[in-house]
């Protein structure tokens, strides 16, 4: 099967946007987003549909399974995983890629979701948990109630590809509003913490997080790894705000 | 000042062990930690918790790890391995990683050449979510500046003077600016799947390239004949789905068509382990079928008797996966596999320290040819890359003084091409197989000793040939059978080679030669 993949392009230190579309034969009915950019890269020259020689797609990759979130592209207009994005499921024979359009575009296809981060480290998200256990601690080892384990598992499976945060009305690069991939982050270590160590967390989640958010849930639809951010958003508020937090640590201290 | 090359598994395992001890370490990855080749590990880490109540003990997980490396680690590398593993998951646990539990008590499934319920799992997700609950505490030093990130840069060269390491050259994949970081360094950038595109389980941001300019430089390296075949993979397009070993922990079968009828050729040859050997002997068994009266040779793995409870418990993500990218529902259908490349045991050489022989370099994870012998189980692989890089940055420590990150005025040329990957990549592949003899290894020898004549090449490619010429006649010179190692012409193991395989660059040819396996 022939396809037309048009790639919205951007030379490393430029402005300008242009795009450029080339002549694709599928391999095989499972071929991907991600397989046509690899092989299309694979040519030498790579040539447009024109035949004009043209350099490398500029794009990110790594583990072609769902599991890494690096290939995260705008696809026909909707952003998802080159990886998982078939080409035989798109109607029409052009496929558009573009990159990412909250975060700064380096090249081509190729964003930086370096605030993905940053904005986690702003929430002060990591375990007030850090010791290392002496060999001996009877504590040590101390397993999850098998519901709490089950909310941290979901919650651990965000990949942090930066889809929910393109489909989001209410978030912007910059803004106040940190979007939906702060939220699996938040309720992993929130199921996990005694209500003695949230203050900070939920300070930075009230600002950040509950106030901003629409509740369009634009970002449950979108999220490659299916996670139901409503879930989760809905359990971190009511650790937080509604007082149903655990008395103490499920491991104490 | 310590620099981390990788932020995978291991260099998060260094990271961390350093910032709790107020070391601070710059983290350099191609990719970031969330997006690292650990995130897809799937069935399991190994530790003798013995949460079943089957007596497991310390002693049976270094025995099982030593026979199934094949005799090829040293005593003491796999006595430390095996007796830090329970404390290293009780660790993870108190991380919050997800671990199955019924009851409030850790589950352990069975894996492969392990006789006892040994491998704490999350599902078949295990290694996404120790990573998850890694990066997690990792923030906090980075919030505190203990950690500093470095993600989107790739390490292009690296100086060394007397035998010590001095810098590291390091390339910001966004501004193609280069970086020079001063200071001893960990390397964690992973294995050799980079020299086999496509054909491999790990992520295509793997290239070898560090292995690459380190072998040029004059680094050795240790067993690099033996590489690990998955017995159980898909192709997809791109590179080879793992079905993990779990499939077969939980119940799954592999069988073959003989005579029109099912053949279970591992249960049936292995009464003891049947399904569950050791992988290197499934993927030999699986290849040798084809040479099997009767048989086509294709065999499928039958997970249709597991029950729903365990499909949904234990691995879903699994049954998920293949219904994507396959087509089929493992429940009720027999999948067809084929090993895939999977696993470097061999690698960088270091000592009992993760020290190369290069001062103030070290080396961990699966870039380190350490713990796994000839053969590594499943489940001991995150096990390696924590503790090896516990104990890298443990041990490191003494080298770390205020270093500096310093911007060069200039840009790197160097790049690889695809026609001189390719083409090494078919050169190896023909004498590294699962099954090698005398012909094919010779012929892989001396084509890469042909392509080394060759003037028009970049820089990169030729060191990438130096390394494959190493792979390349290690098993050449390797006349014996052992794990992951198969010679038709000596299917024997043999006592004069329980020896590492070195492998060095010296004067401009590869030298190999054999070493005694306790080196300190």
């Amino acid at each position: 099967m022939e396809y037309i993949i048009s790639v919205k392009r951007r030379k490393r230190d430029e402005k300008n946007d242009y795009y450029q579309d080339f002549l694709y034969t599928a391999d095989s009915e499972n071929d991907t987003v991600a397989t046509a950019l690899t092989n299309l890269n694979l040519r030498e020259p790579l040539m447009d549909i024109n035949g004009f020689p043209t350099t490398m797609i500029e794009w990110e990759c790594s583990c072609l399974q769902k599991k890494c979130g690096a290939c995260a592209m705008v696809i026909n207009g909707r952003p998802g995983l080159a990886c998982a994005a078939k080409l035989k499921d798109y109607k029409k024979k052009k496929i558009s890629l573009e990159p990412l359009r909250k975060f700064p575009v380096i090249a081509d296809l190729m964003v930086d979701r370096s605030i993905l981060y940053e904005n986690l480290k702003t929430l002060a998200l990591w375990l007030r948990r850090d010791v290392e256990r002496e060999k001996d601690d009877p504590e040590i080892g101390t397993m999850l109630s098998e519901k709490d384990s089950n909310l941290v598992y979901t919650a651990s499976e965000c990949i942090q590809c930066g889809c929910c945060l393109e489909v989001c009305p209410n978030f912007y690069p910059g803004g106040s509003f940190f979007g939906m991939s702060t939220v699996p982050v938040t309720t992993r270590l929130l199921t996990e913490m005694p209500s003695t160590d949230i203050k900070e967390i939920a300070k930075g989640y009230m600002e950040h997080v509950y106030d901003g958010c629409g509740k369009s849930l634009a970002c449950m639809d979108i999220c490659p790894r299916k996670i139901p951010t409503d879930k989760l958003m809905v359990n971190s508020n009511a650790l937080i705000f509604w007082k149903k937090r655990r008395k103490k640590d499920v491991r104490k201290q | 000042m310590v620099n981390i090359v990788g932020a995978g598994l291991a260099g998060l395992s260094a990271a961390i062990t350093l910032a709790r001890q107020g070391v601070s370490t710059n983290l350099i990855s191609v990719q970031p930690s969330e997006r690292a080749q650990s995130v897809l590990a799937e069935g399991g880490i190994n530790a003798a918790l013995d949460t079943m109540g089957e007596g497991d003990s310390v002693s049976d997980h270094y025995q099982d790890t030593i026979k199934g490396g094949c005799f090829l680690e040293s005593e003491e590398s796999v006595k430390e391995l095996t007796e830090n593993a329970p404390q290293i998951v009780r660790e993870l646990i108190n991380l919050g990683v997800p671990f199955n539990a019924e009851k409030g008590k850790l589950v352990l499934r069975n894996f492969g050449g392990q006789k006892k319920k040994r491998t704490a799992f999350a599902k078949s997700s295990t290694g996404k979510m120790i990573m998850t609950a890694l990066i997690d505490i990792a923030r906090k030093y980075e919030a505190l500046g203990v950690i500093k990130r470095y993600p989107n840069h790739e390490m292009v060269d690296i100086s060394i003077s007397e035998g010590k390491i001095e810098n590291l050259l390091v390339r910001d994949i966004f501004s193609l600016k280069l970086l020079s970081f001063s200071g001893p360094a960990i390397i964690c950038c992973g294995g050799l799947n980079g020299f086999f595109e496509g054909m491999t389980t790990g992520t295509t941001a793997n290239t070898g390239n560090v292995q690459a300019l380190l072998f040029e430089k004059g680094v050795e390296f240790a067993n690099l004949e033996f590489i690990q075949y998955h017995p159980t993979t898909v192709e997809i397009t791109g590179k080879r789905l793992l079905v993990s070993e779990a499939a077969r922990g939980e119940g799954g079968r592999l069988f073959t068509n003989k005579n029109g009828n099912r053949w279970y050729f591992m249960e049936d040859k292995y009464p003891e382990f049947g399904n569950l050997m050791p992988r290197d002997v499934v993927s030999r068994e699986m290849f040798m079928l084809d040479r099997e009266q009767g048989c086509d040779g294709q065999v499928y793995l039958d997970m249709t008797e597991i029950g729903s409870d365990i499909w949904d418990r234990k691995l879903n993500d699994l049954r998920k996966e293949l219904v994507d990218y396959i087509g089929k529902d493992p429940k009720k259908d027999p999948i067809p596999v084929s090993p895939g490349m999977h696993y470097f045991m061999g690698g960088i050489r270091v000592n009992k320290y993760h020290e190369t022989n290069i001062k103030g370099l070290y080396a961990a994870g699966e870039a380190a040819a350490r713990y796994h012998g000839a053969n590594r189980l499943g489940g001991n692989s995150m096990l390696g890359a924590i503790f090896g890089g516990k104990t890298a940055a443990e041990n490191i420590k003494k080298y770390d003084m205020p270093g500096s990150v310093k911007e060069e005025n200039r840009i790197l040329q160097d790049k690889s091409e695809e026609k001189n990957r390719k083409g090494l990549k078919g050169i190896l592949l023909k004498g590294l197989g699962i099954v090698r003899t005398y012909k094919d290894l010779r012929y892989t020898v001396d084509e890469i000793e042909k392509l080394l004549l060759s003037r028009d090449m970049p820089e990169i490619d030729r060191k990438r040939a130096y390394l494959g010429l190493a792979m390349g006649r290690s098993a050449l010179e390797r006349k014996e059978s052992r794990g992951a190692h198969f010679r038709e012409d000596y299917p024997e193991s043999s006592d004069e080679y329980r020896k590492q395989t070195v492998a060095v660059l010296e004067k401009g040819d590869v030298r190999i030669c054999f070493k005694e396996l306790l080196s300190t």
